[in-house]
């Protein structure tokens, strides 16, 4: 099987300033990956890398196999749905929907009218005239009936108020059971990625933090709370993600493959807003550090 | 792609189709009546065309839409082409449609392309049409004073019929759609534009056309009838020297590009005889018909007693056609590369 997204030493400079550096990535075909970090992570330019709209300034990055933006085929495979979900202002809603049908050949006309009527829009209104939540729903419409085999949506429910944007992840699982949709989305909302994805990549100052299977990652990170002790004196093979102290107790939150034997520590089990929250709120650690945690799959 | 890019299109369009539309009435109600006014009127008929309001009116308003379609076509057509996508962020949305940004540019550049050039080749040939008696009364006489004599030859009216306006417009609308590309926003580029146009539209008269079809050098004997005139420092008695003489060029409807008095060398004179004052008329108003007579004999042997002849460098009327096809070709062919530039430019686009 193929892989949704293969990146290899993925980089992308602005001038003087790397937005994306040294990012190796491999996720399969099928998922639903997370892509979650900070602002100004990187999180745009590793989806923009993955449609084509930007060009790598080193390394490579693949999309089901193909380079990104390549040729019709490739374009007709990956869908995106920008972060402004940009529509044309003076087109009606019909307009739109046209526009998707001549322009894909894979085109699902009954998938669109039907959302575009369970949305409530008037097809003959102008796309000025809706509401910044409809005029998401509208690109993410055209994004979804264009039947790619992976869509990549950057914040696709930012602007959408919560009913909505449960009716759109709900859509959105519907097309990944039905039709074996792939999808890439980055989203400040960890509970709406836990519901959805089963992948995901923690991207934090322009690099690879954390990225795996969720199920993986949730068997292998671990809350630690017992008598107060320096997380120097651990095993090697567990990895302090945070550490916090009172006078007699430590509570530790480690990444760790192996089971977890000392009888000192109770050891509870992460959800995933735990684990991102303590990878979001690491102080910068040095480079190396970084890189051990990123190879974990 | 054909359908998307009449949809985005179908506003500018109307606006210019329906100008032209305008055009085209006012120009079919005065037309045959100009005909049939060339036909009665004789000698007088340039006179009295443009002393008609209605007919000078329709004449200045059909020669600045010509001249300025092509401007209009590229800053309303052209520039918004790809920076209003840029702008607007709606190229996230397009380009991510299962084609190809190339294709998308060359499907637009094509049939945007093409109505830009039928606008043109609408108005110019219809201009051309209405003003065919104007332009037969001008080469067969000597052209007269009034508003509608300008030869069709000569640079601005040049460019306001014929074909040339369709390779303007083709070149406006691929200057406008690359200098978009460029600049990425909608309303500086069509400053630019319109800017750049403008430019090249005032600098091709001036340097580029006469390389195009070379002009004619012709070389001819002066006389008294031909002599129309002076040009110098003031009158040969008060100090002053003569220049050059003017003379009239036997040509009706040429574009006069240069006119040189050469002595009997062959060169060009700058200082001429001041005896040449015979020549003038007469200072003591109308003179007997005896004494005109015998000013002009003194006057036709100093000219033949120092060999002054006239070099004239101009476009015949004949030239008119040539031209217009050189100038229509460079201009394709100059849009064509500006096409490809904006093709090359939009795949480094992100």
């Amino acid at each position: 099987m193929t892989a949704l997204l293969r990146a290899r030493g993925l980089g992308k400079r602005y001038r003087r300033r790397w937005a994306l550096s040294d990012c190796t990535l491999d996720v399969p075909a099928g998922s639903v990956v997370g892509l979650v970090g900070p602002n100004a992570a990187g999180k745009s330019t590793l989806l923009n890398l993955a449609v084509g709209t930007l060009t790598p300034t080193a390394g490579e990055i693949e999309v089901l196999g193909g380079r990104p933006g390549s040729g019709a085929a490739q374009l007709a495979r990956v869908g995106f749905v920008a972060q402004a979900s940009p529509v044309y202002p003076r087109l009606s809603v019909a307009d739109h929907l046209r526009l998707g049908a001549r322009l894909n050949p894979g085109w699902d006309d009954a998938l669109a009218r039907d959302r575009i009527r369970r949305l409530g829009l008037d097809a003959n209104s102008r796309a000025s005239a809706l509401s910044g939540g409809q005029r998401a729903q509208l690109a993410l419409t055209l994004g979804l009936a264009k039947r790619p085999a992976a869509l990549v949506l950057d914040e696709p429910v930012a602007s959408l108020d919560p009913l909505a944007r449960r009716a759109f992840l709900q859509d959105l699982m519907e097309a990944v059971a039905e039709h074996g949709l792939s999808v890439l989305m980055s989203s400040h909302l960890i509970s709406d990625l836990e519901r959805t994805c089963d992948h995901l990549v923690v991207l934090i100052g322009a690099q690879v933090a954390v990225a795996g299977d969720i199920e993986h990652l949730l068997a292998t990170h671990h809350r630690l709370s017992g008598p107060r002790r320096d997380p120097a004196t651990l095993p090697a093979n567990q990895h302090v993600l945070s550490a916090s102290h009172t006078e007699r107790q430590s509570t530790l939150l480690v990444r760790t493959e192996q089971p977890i034997h000392d009888p000192s520590w109770t050891v509870t089990p992460l959800n995933l807003e735990d684990l991102v929250l303590a990878y979001l709120s690491r102080p910068p650690a040095e480079d190396g550090s970084r890189r051990v945690l990123a190879a974990v799959r | 792609m054909t359908w998307l890019t009449w949809r985005q299109l179908r506003a500018q369009a109307v606006t210019v189709f329906g100008a032209l539309v305008g055009l085209a009435v006012a120009l079919a109600v005065t037309g045959p009546r100009l005909a049939h006014l060339a036909d009665i009127a004789g000698d007088d008929f340039l006179n009295l065309a443009g002393a008609n309001r209605a007919d000078s009116w329709t004449y200045d308003v059909g020669c600045v839409v010509v001249l300025a379609l092509p401007a209009v076509i590229g800053m309303f057509w052209g520039a918004p082409l790809v920076a209003r996508e840029l702008e607007a962020g709606t190229h996230q949305l397009v380009w991510q449609q299962s084609v190809t940004r190339t294709r998308w540019l060359a499907t637009k550049l094509a049939l945007t392309g093409l109505a830009a050039m039928v606008a043109a080749a609408a108005a110019g040939l219809a201009m051309t049409w209405w003003c065919g008696p104007v332009d037969q009364a001008v080469s067969a006489t000597h052209g007269g004073a009034g508003p509608l004599s300008t030869a069709r030859m000569t640079p601005v009216v040049f460019d306001a019929r014929g074909v040339v306006a369709i390779g303007y417009a083709a070149f406006a609308f691929a200057l406008g759609v690359t200098v978009g590309a460029f600049v990425r926003r909608t309303v500086p580029a069509m400053a630019v534009t319109l800017a750049l146009f403008v430019a090249v539209q005032i600098a091709v008269p001036l340097t580029v056309r006469t390389h195009l079809v070379p002009p004619r050098r012709d070389t001819v004997t002066i006389t008294p009838s031909s002599l129309e005139g002076f040009r110098g420092t003031g009158p040969p008695s008060g100090g002053g020297h003569i220049d050059a003489l003017i003379v009239a060029l036997d040509h009706p409807g040429a574009w006069l590009l240069s006119a040189r008095t050469i002595g009997a060398d062959g060169r060009v004179v700058t200082n001429l005889s001041s005896t040449l004052a015979v020549c003038l008329p007469p200072p003591d108003g109308r003179p007997s018909p005896e004494r005109a007579e015998a000013y002009r004999r003194t006057c036709d042997a100093e000219i033949a007693k120092h060999g002054y002849r006239q070099r004239f460098t101009y476009e015949p009327a004949g030239h008119y056609w040539p031209l217009q096809g050189a100038e229509t070709g460079l201009f394709l062919t100059l849009a064509a590369a500006l096409a490809g530039l904006s093709l090359w430019r939009i795949r480094r686009l992100s």
